[in-house]
């Protein structure tokens, strides 16, 4: 029964449908990613004024109007406030900036030896530099240069009293250069201590779990600030009568131990996700628990663990500016201590200074999770597809 | 190696291991030792605590907490004078972490959902404008954005002469916000009464509705209702009750402002310097819990023929919730513990109550003892809610 009319095929051919929008071009992008649907539009208006509002004003402020050049207040202050800028002028200090640059780095260290911390830093981005690179080799000697012959080096230098070095207290010790120690210390002391306190808590005996439980969630419980008071006001309490700790040192092992107890949470994070057949593997092949862990578990644990590491170190060194409570002077208090300098005293010296201070806390964070994000590809070697 | 170790007994035919290389036996050694060095170092710690303190002479113990303080607080919830003892201050140091840390997390949350969400937009502009945000945010530490809001925006503001006038009475100066303070008149107990029943008959409603649907499949409006009794209730009490509430204005004067209310620009400063900040982090968080629903799930619930809306509602947003509360609680904890850094700018919070009443009675011991108690219970009492969250949202499998 084929019924030549009752065709369902259609016999004519339909018009040609228009070409779709491009969206190659730089209108077929805005209509994309801007101007999508009527909410994008809304969207984006709200965006753009309220772009326009800030964005212009801000760039006034940082660089048009700002006050570059000058060695006192007077080119930040307007003429009733004792300067020399007109009436109504707003605009950033950055002469502030560059007038004590040099102290925002080192703090009070004396003027005549601080070719002493250039030389420390030198040696510290000479040795740090092949470490971040993944094709330059020989990493262990050079991690054992970065970690443990350089810090030692790094003391007798930085303090002195040695080698004919003129002796330089601690607390003139300041500014960046502060941060950084603690950051590094910091970071050198958190890692190992870190992982030795991660498998002790899954650890089979129940006194060593017991222990490193306690101190993990105790630390992790408090903020640091209390650690930091507990550092400044009861290790001298507890050392013998007589001894005396720099505070400088206090301040190092609080900001260690504290990191430790985060690090120790992230590494454990990587220890449990290692399948429990790499530590049966090598049990079998008659590995001790050491040479298990150093060389089956925490490698793999380790590298699952990057961004959380880093986000460690991230935190640690964002902490370190906690320490000015305890009156240390860091890049943050440094900074703040000259807010009150007469010879730079104006309403707008202190966000100035906030600013910078900011801008360069941003600039070591971001290309640090910048610097892990680029590990963490460049490791991903089990998952490439 | 271990040939040396193994001795072949000739009685039983069996190797027999010496007792070094027994796994139980050097686990049990390991203990004894670890226990033996922490307590030594305990046990002399102690010692030179005592002997320290007995030099300095300060007594120990907690008998200082019924002293007289001397020293003035700024910003009390509760009735507080120089005349009130160092227990009160604590207290009040307490209360004022708790309310830093309630306002805190409720602004955290709401700025960390709109920039998480922001984030996700199809819109570039929105997407690239919330990235800044967060990555500015999450890049400098709390204390910079703390002193940020102290000393750069809050301290360039007006003095009090100069006071900025704003809308319904209020001033804005250097010294803080003043705004006109409530004056409740007779009765108005019962306009919170009305509040609470609201809620109470709000809850019976949910579950009555949620019973109803699961029986016959209708479902119930049960947010308009839920608002209206708690909105509805405590208004119409108030207007059966003829508004009982007047206002007390703040006055300029020539040197202060006198009468209303003000916020401390300490309060304002730390309260927007940990919003901003743990928004940041609460955005990353929200932005990950919902990218961690996997695209099927909504694809899945379109082929259903639910909404747009409802599939946000009833399938993306529970299970994101799932992967997105553990982190989020933590979040809030680390909120609390950064309004220790109140201190910083004399906010006058735990940490900062503790510190004036440790200089002052050298009892450094018990005041630190003090803050690890407070804050290790709230920690406890975050991951015992977090336990028992998880218990209760973990997936179900066979």
């Amino acid at each position: 029964m084929v019924d030549a009319n009752a065709s369902y095929v259609r016999r004519e051919m339909l018009p040609a449908q228009p070409a779709p929008i491009a969206t190659g071009n730089i209108a077929g992008w805005i209509r994309v990613n801007l101007l999508a649907t009527p909410k994008d539009v809304v969207l984006t208006i709200l965006a753009l004024a309220v772009l326009a509002a800030v964005v212009p004003s801000a760039l006034n402020w940082l660089f048009i109007q700002a006050s570059w050049l000058g060695s006192d207040r007077s080119v930040c202050a307007t003429v009733v406030q004792g300067g020399i800028q007109p009436d109504g002028w707003k605009g950033a200090c950055w002469a502030f900036v560059k007038d004590r640059f040099v102290q925002f780095l080192f703090g009070r260290y004396p003027i005549d030896e601080r070719w002493r911390p250039i030389l420390v830093t030198i040696m510290f981005i000479v040795l740090l530099t092949p470490l971040l690179i993944p094709k330059m080799p020989r990493k262990g000697l050079n991690a054992v240069l970065l970690f443990i012959v350089f810090p030692i080096v790094a003391f007798f230098l930085l303090h002195g009293n040695a080698f004919g070095l003129d002796r330089v207290e601690t607390p003139l010790w300041g500014g960046l250069m502060v941060t950084l120690i603690l950051s590094f210390v910091g970071i050198a002391v958190s890692f190992p201590l870190g992982t030795l306190l991660a498998l002790g808590r899954r650890s089979k005996m129940p006194v060593i779990k017991t222990l490193c439980v306690t101190f993990i969630e105790v630390i992790r419980g408090v903020p640091l600030i209390t650690v930091l008071f507990m550092a400044n006001v009861m290790l001298p309490l507890f050392l013998p009568t007589g001894w005396t700790i720099d505070n400088f040192l206090r301040a190092l092992v609080a900001v260690a131990l504290f990191a430790s107890a985060y690090m120790a949470e992230v590494i454990r994070g990587g220890l449990q996700a290692i399948p429990k057949g790499q530590s049966e593997g090598a049990d079998s092949l008659g590995l001790g628990y050491w040479q298990k862990m150093r060389l089956i578990i925490l490698p793999q644990a380790i590298k699952l663990v990057i961004p959380g590491i880093v986000n460690t170190f991230i935190g640690l060194f964002k902490d370190t500016s906690l320490v000015s409570i305890i009156g240390m002077f860091d890049l943050l208090n440094i900074i703040r201590l000259n807010f009150t300098d007469t010879a730079w005293i104006t309403p707008v010296t202190p966000i100035t200074g906030l600013i910078f201070a900011g801008f360069i806390y941003w600039l070591f964070c971001f290309s640090m999770s910048r610097y892990s994000a680029f590990m963490e590809r460049h490791l991903d070697t089990a998952h490439k597809r | 190696m271990t040939d040396h170790a193994i001795r072949v007994s000739s009685h039983r035919g069996e190797p027999r291991v010496s007792p070094i290389y027994d796994p139980k036996v050097r686990s049990i050694f390991f203990q004894i030792l670890t226990a033996v060095v922490v307590v030594l170092v305990t046990w002399s710690i102690s010692h030179n605590v005592s002997v320290n303190l007995a030099r300095a002479n300060i007594a120990s113990g907690y008998s200082f907490l019924a002293g007289r303080s001397g020293f003035d607080i700024g910003f009390a919830m509760i009735s507080y004078s120089s005349d009130s003892t160092y227990g009160d201050a604590l207290l009040v140091g307490l209360i004022n972490t708790i309310l830093i840390a309630v306002t805190g997390i409720i602004t955290a949350t709401i700025i960390g959902f709109i920039i998480g969400i922001g984030r996700l937009s199809k819109n570039w502009l929105i997407a690239k404008l919330c990235t800044v945000y967060v990555e500015v945010f999450r890049n400098i530490p709390p204390l910079l954005v703390i002193f940020f809001w102290y000393s750069g925006v809050l301290s360039s503001l007006p003095q009090v002469r100069d006071s900025l006038k704003l809308p319904f009475s209020m001033f804005l100066n250097n010294r803080g916000l003043a705004f006109p303070k409530p004056v409740w008149g007779d009765g108005a107990s019962l306009i919170s009464v009305a509040f609470l029943v609201g809620i109470i008959a709000t809850l019976a409603i949910a579950m009555w509705a949620k019973q109803r649907q699961m029986r016959t499949g209708k479902q119930f409006h049960t947010i308009w209702v839920g608002i209206g009794l708690i909105l509805g209730l405590p208004l119409l009490t108030f207007l059966a009750l003829g508004a009982p509430l007047s206002f007390d204005y703040p006055i300029a004067g020539r040197f202060n402002l006198s009468g209303g209310s003000v916020i401390a620009p300490e309060f304002v400063a730390l309260y927007l310097a940990l919003s901003f900040y743990t928004a940041a982090f609460i955005a990353e968080i929200i932005r990950a819990g919902i990218r961690g629903v996997p695209k099927g799930q909504s694809e899945a619930s379109f082929a259903l023929g639910l909404q747009p809306s409802t599939t946000t509602r009833l399938v993306v947003i529970p299970q994101a919730m799932r992967i997105i509360i553990p982190p989020l609680t933590s979040q809030y904890l680390n909120l609390t513990k950064n309004s220790s850094l109140g201190v910083a700018i004399g906010f006058p919070e735990l940490v900062s109550t503790g510190g004036t009443t440790m200089n002052q009675t050298g009892q450094a011991v018990e005041v630190i003892s003090i803050w690890l108690v407070v804050y290790l219970t709230i920690s406890i009492a975050t991951s015992l809610f977090m336990n028992w969250f998880n218990a209760k949202m973990a997936l179900v499998e066979r």
